[in-house]
């Protein structure tokens, strides 16, 4: 199998609480024939996409990120690849925002370049992939389903989107009102796709942090709720705060509403890590709702080797 | 003699060519009590700021190690106010967390690079903050690792972060928790603690200046790198 090479941006979460959400992606990938490439240096992508059109500032440390993947291109360790992957949701929507901010601005991105004066200009020429779309556009769910080893048939998984992989629609990797990409994915590896009412509410995000974190309670067992309804198992996702937040939290939303039953949150790329028989992979020690039980439910890790 | 025109604090001053800008600020007839250390590069006193004439950027650099322009404006830093975190080696955990934690306007960092371009050492400053931003200690501590704490770095900063403070941080944890354990310095720290050397001491320090200073210019020295063509003896 021919190997596709990609340049990768992790982000800092990826290398932080989310390291299982890395780990199963790289397992994953190279299952696929698919390498991603750590872009050699990387800073912060900016964590938030600034809103304020004069700040220019505020848009250096994306496009940064961009130019390494340019001369990872010009030191010929990439084979003429600009599709930058991206697996955190909030990174993904920062440098796409910011990518598409300087390119139809010539002036801007003008400015940009003669304030980062130590590296070579940005030439525009980097587009900011979503691993999903690799998975869709360049893979194929069809191929995917393929390559499904241990069939995930019983496993009722809801998916959760949140903002930042759909929001604002010229940034999106799907329609923002009725995305399907996940649910195509959870088909693929043969489990049944659960819709839930409340796949794109916003989880609260960065009120997680500060006095405010019941906002992020509330809203948790809100969507987890709206996928239990549905009969759903688990939940996946592709955002590390959103995770954090259905995750982590879940404990919080049990204070708040006794009745309430934890439910696993898992990365999309877990889900993938045990379709593909690479439980190993799947880097379940680092979530919190311990994902185990259902899946013992359903009968989907006896191959399992690490617990 | 060629002279160069340059400018201390605003005041203008007609200086040789070619001296560094430590020794021209003495020449002008300043006295350093602060801002002046080892006079060669290494111990990071003597911060200095500049302009140079006809130019917008603000460069930064050691006055013992850059010589005076004609037309250059410029002054001295003597000390770099910085909060450094408190902290009990013994009791930090070096995890992901253990810098932000200590040094939370580190997640500030806007990826300006304002520290990089300040730096006297060419280190890669922001880089370093980014890699302590990740929780990457080994890198922080390997890129920040000829950092000489002149604080040229926390004086640019727009997000007002202590870099060198950050650096030094990691360096220690690294060196604490994540570096392999040395044997061999473990050995020499007992014997010192066993009192095999305190013999040779006390004879040194009885020594005259004499004495000291001649066995100290015959002492053996290391062979330098082995790239280094080897002397002949003749």
């Amino acid at each position: 199998m021919k190997i596709k090479k990609f340049p990768y941006y992790p982000g800092c979460t990826l290398k932080q609480t989310a390291k299982n959400f890395e780990k199963s992606a790289m397992g994953t990938a190279n299952y696929l024939g698919i390498e991603l490439k750590e872009l050699p240096r990387w800073n912060c992508c900016g964590a938030v996409f600034s809103l304020t059109s004069d700040d220019v500032m505020h848009q250096v440390a994306a496009i940064r990120n961009l130019i390494r993947v340019q001369e990872m291109n010009d030191s010929g360790m990439l084979d003429n690849e600009y599709h930058l992957v991206v697996l955190c949701s909030m990174c993904f929507n920062v440098l796409k925002r910011a990518n598409i901010f300087v390119t139809k601005d010539a002036e801007t991105l003008f400015k940009i370049n003669e304030f980062m004066d130590e590296e070579p200009d940005y030439e525009g020429t980097v587009e900011i992939t979503h691993f999903l779309e690799i998975l869709r556009d360049f893979m194929g769910f069809e191929k995917i389903k393929e390559k499904v080893v241990q069939s995930l048939y019983g496993l009722k998984v809801s998916a959760y989107y949140g903002c930042t992989l759909l929001r604002p629609r010229e940034i999106g990797i799907d329609d923002p009102e009725a995305p399907t990409i996940m649910e195509e994915l959870i088909a693929s590896l043969g489990a049944t796709p659960i819709d839930n009412h409340y796949k794109s509410l916003c989880c609260g995000s960065y009120h997680t942090v500060g006095k405010d974190k019941d906002i992020v309670a509330r809203r948790t067992y809100k969507i987890i709720e709206g996928a239990r309804e549905n009969g759903a198992d688990i939940i996946i996702t592709s955002c590390p705060l959103c995770a954090f937040n259905l995750d982590n939290r879940q404990k919080l939303s049990k204070k708040i509403y006794p009745d309430f039953q934890y439910m696993p949150v898992l990365y999309f790329t877990q889900l993938m890590a045990l379709a593909f028989g690479k439980e190993e992979e799947a880097g379940f020690e680092g979530n919190y709702i311990d994902p185990y039980p259902v899946l013992e439910k359903r009968d989907l890790i006896h191959n399992l080797k690490v617990r | 003699m060629k002279m160069v025109k340059i400018y201390i604090m605003g005041k203008e001053y007609q200086v040789p060519e070619g001296l560094t800008i430590m020794k021209a600020m003495e020449y002008a007839g300043y006295r350093y009590i602060r801002g002046a250390g080892c006079r060669a590069g290494f111990c990071g006193a003597c911060a200095t700021v500049f302009r140079k004439e006809g130019e917008y950027k603000l460069h930064a650099d050691l006055a013992c190690q850059t010589t005076v322009e004609d037309g250059m404006y410029l002054v001295q830093l003597p000390f770099t106010p910085a909060n450094k975190a408190v902290y009990d080696i013994n009791k930090v955990k070096a995890d992901d967390k253990a810098l932000v934690n200590f040094y939370p306007e580190i997640a500030r960092c806007v990826s300006c690079n304002t520290c990089t371009k300040a730096c006297p050492q060419e280190l890669e400053v922001m880089d370093y903050i980014q890699a302590s931003l990740r929780g990457d200690i080994q890198g922080a501590a390997d890129l920040s690792f000829d950092c000489i704490q002149c604080g040229l770095c926390a004086m640019r900063c727009p997000a007002e972060i202590a870099h060198y403070h950050v650096g030094q941080l990691a360096r220690r944890l690294a060196g604490k928790y994540l570096a392999p354990p040395a044997p061999d310095l473990a050995k020499r720290v007992k014997e010192i603690e066993k009192g095999v050397f305190d013999k040779e001491v006390k004879k040194l320090m009885g020594m005259s200046i004499n004495r000291l200073r001649k066995l100290y210019n015959e002492r053996d020295i290391e062979p330098e790198e082995e790239e280094e063509p080897k002397r002949e003896a003749d």
